[in-house]
């Protein structure tokens, strides 16, 4: 058995203990990669960074515990840009097991945002925010389609109180908010078909601002909404997270994830190379053999 | 960090030890950690539909009747309605009645679908059409945008790339000459975009194991090993670390299993 047959018989368990290595490994050691930021992130950022203050955006956080990893950092992003740019944020999630994540994020986010900070070079003081002035949490309702457009005649209508009990006509923040009209944009952040019946029976039926936040696996097949201007922007994964961190200044999970995920990267392409040569000397070596 | 927090962290740091251990073989500590997600899950979901949906949407909203009047008198009798369709989805498990379960669902589909046909056509079919079919600006081939692929190529390439893909899907002619030709570009595009997905999901996968690292490092190391908190206790240590040896001792006794069987077989 030569080499290259070597290489095609390779166990794939060798393949999950380099990985593991390599990823712990570059995780420890400290350093910085740069993030190049792309025009769909931006516009994204743009969209959320140019509204005035006071405006509403409504936060939709429509995925499971298992896609937090990569989505759980653009949330954290965006809903802390947005608080600090003293914009009100509804959040709303239209996945069985999100609640639980979202009343987390707002905490977390909340601690983040009590300590002062310097952004791109401005100053942002450390400020409490409060829930039903700043912030309104509507919880999670089933048949995501049926709540979209619910949503879109009244938020009342699916939901007539928000997550902790409180009826929505009591809530500060709502006074006045009764559909998407009152909202400046929709950011759906997804792992899964919620984003179909945001564009199909959201943002094509009431024809508001929408941008997408959503996994690596999902991205590609989401462009094509970009280009006929449907979405105003797609986050796709980690990377597009680490964008928008890049953006607001504000470094957190995703880019020091995107550190590792270069040599990880790099040894998947090793990988694949000493697949395919594996492969074509082994085929070639048959060949010879046949002759 | 509170005493509850510190034991459930070290336990979630073990359960994290004990999903990965499947990249070796499928275990019984794999298993456990399996089952505990789904059961949690499902858990949780009737939890959070019977609050966040029955109770609000439901019982509230027909609070102000009466049971033994079937609520016909509450300010909004009309609720009962879906109500009372989703009980019928409960017929499901008799077999003489599960018929009745039909109605329910010819509801929801009949509902589903109106709502669907028109403004999926409208926005996952004509608005691409639309898109795909943009007028080129001419003017973006020359000049500071001449190598912009944003600009003017990619127009051209969406449109060719779009029919081309579509060609190859089309079966009722021989992909022979030209067509073939054609067809085979189309797959070239397919491939293209397969390989952007392939980029992505990769990315992702590597995400999730870097957010675990994230996690074992903010949330457990950096906490657990925190000797001046005043919750600290060395228990919830020995007790992950013998779990952990447990998951270790398991996985070592297996592969020597393994190398013993390779070794008889010669």
């Amino acid at each position: 058995m030569n080499i290259f047959d070597r290489m095609m018989l390779l166990d794939r368990r060798w393949v999950f203990l380099s990985l593991v290595i390599v990823c712990v490994v570059s995780y420890i050691i400290p350093f910085q990669i740069p993030i190049m930021v792309t025009d769909e992130v931006e516009s994204i950022y743009d969209m959320i960074d140019t509204l005035p203050e006071g405006e509403i955006v409504l936060l939709a956080m429509d995925f499971d515990p298992s896609l937090l990893a990569e989505l759980q950092p653009m949330t954290y992003a965006m809903a802390e840009h947005a608080f600090r740019k003293n914009l009100k944020v509804i959040f709303v999630t239209l996945s069985q097991n999100g609640p639980g994540m979202v009343d987390q994020a707002i905490r977390e986010v909340a601690d983040s945002v009590r300590l002062d900070r310097t952004y791109n070079g401005v100053f942002y003081k450390g400020k409490e925010i409060v829930n039903g002035e700043d912030y309104t949490f509507l919880g999670y309702k089933p048949y995501f389609a049926l709540i979209i457009l619910g949503m879109g005649q009244n938020f009342r209508i699916p939901f007539p109180s928000d997550y902790y009990g409180t009826a929505l006509d009591s809530i500060p923040m709502m006074k006045g908010v009764l559909n998407y009209d009152q909202v400046a944009c929709v950011v759906d952040i997804c792992g899964g078909n919620v984003v179909d019946a945001w564009i199909s029976y959201g943002q094509g039926r009431y024809n508001f601002k929408l941008a997408l936040g959503m996994t690596g696996v999902m991205a590609a097949d989401y462009y094509p909404y970009l280009n006929s201007g449907q979405v105003v922007g797609i986050m796709g994964g980690l990377l597009g997270a680490a964008e928008y961190e890049q953006l607001t200044d504000n470094a957190g999970l995703a880019k020091d994830g995107m550190r590792v995920q270069v040599f990880a990267h790099l040894l998947i392409i090793l990988f694949i190379l000493m697949g395919n040569i594996g492969y074509f000397m082994s085929q070639r070596d048959k060949r010879k053999l046949g002759r | 960090m509170e005493f509850g927090t510190y034991l459930w962290t070290t336990f979630a740091a073990f359960v994290i030890l004990a999903t990965f251990s499947f990249l070796y073989k499928d275990n019984p500590f794999y298993k456990f950690a399996e089952h505990l997600v789904v059961g949690v899950s499902a858990g949780y979901f009737v939890i959070i539909l019977w609050h966040n949906g029955l109770v609000p949407n439901l019982f509230h909203r027909l609070a102000d009747g009466d049971w033994y009047l079937l609520w016909m008198n509450s300010s909004k009798p009309w609720y009962i309605i879906p109500a009372i369709l989703g009980v019928l989805m409960w017929t499901r498990f008799s077999k003489k009645y599960s018929w009745v379960s039909r109605w329910p669902l010819a509801v929801y589909i009949g509902v589903g679908t109106g709502l669907a046909i028109p403004l999926e056509m409208s926005n996952r079919v004509n608005k691409q059409l639309y898109a795909a079919m943009a007028e080129i600006d001419w003017s973006n081939f020359w000049g500071s945008r001449f190598l912009d692929v944003s600009a003017g190529y990619s127009d051209i390439i969406i449109f060719v790339g779009a029919i081309a893909a579509l060609i190859y899907f089309f079966f009722s002619k021989a992909h022979t000459g030209v067509f073939g030709g054609v067809a085979t570009f189309g797959i070239w595009i397919l491939m293209i975009g397969f390989g952007a997905s392939f980029g992505y999901t990769v990315m992702a996968r590597i995400s999730l194991f870097i957010n675990r690292i994230q996690y074992m490092d903010n949330y457990w190391v950096q906490t657990a090993f925190d000797t001046s908190n005043p919750n600290f206790h060395a228990g919830f240590q020995i007790l992950f670390w013998l779990l952990v040896a447990v998951l270790i001792l398991y996985i070592v006794r297996e592969i020597m299993a393994h190398l013993k069987t390779k070794a008889q077989q010669g």
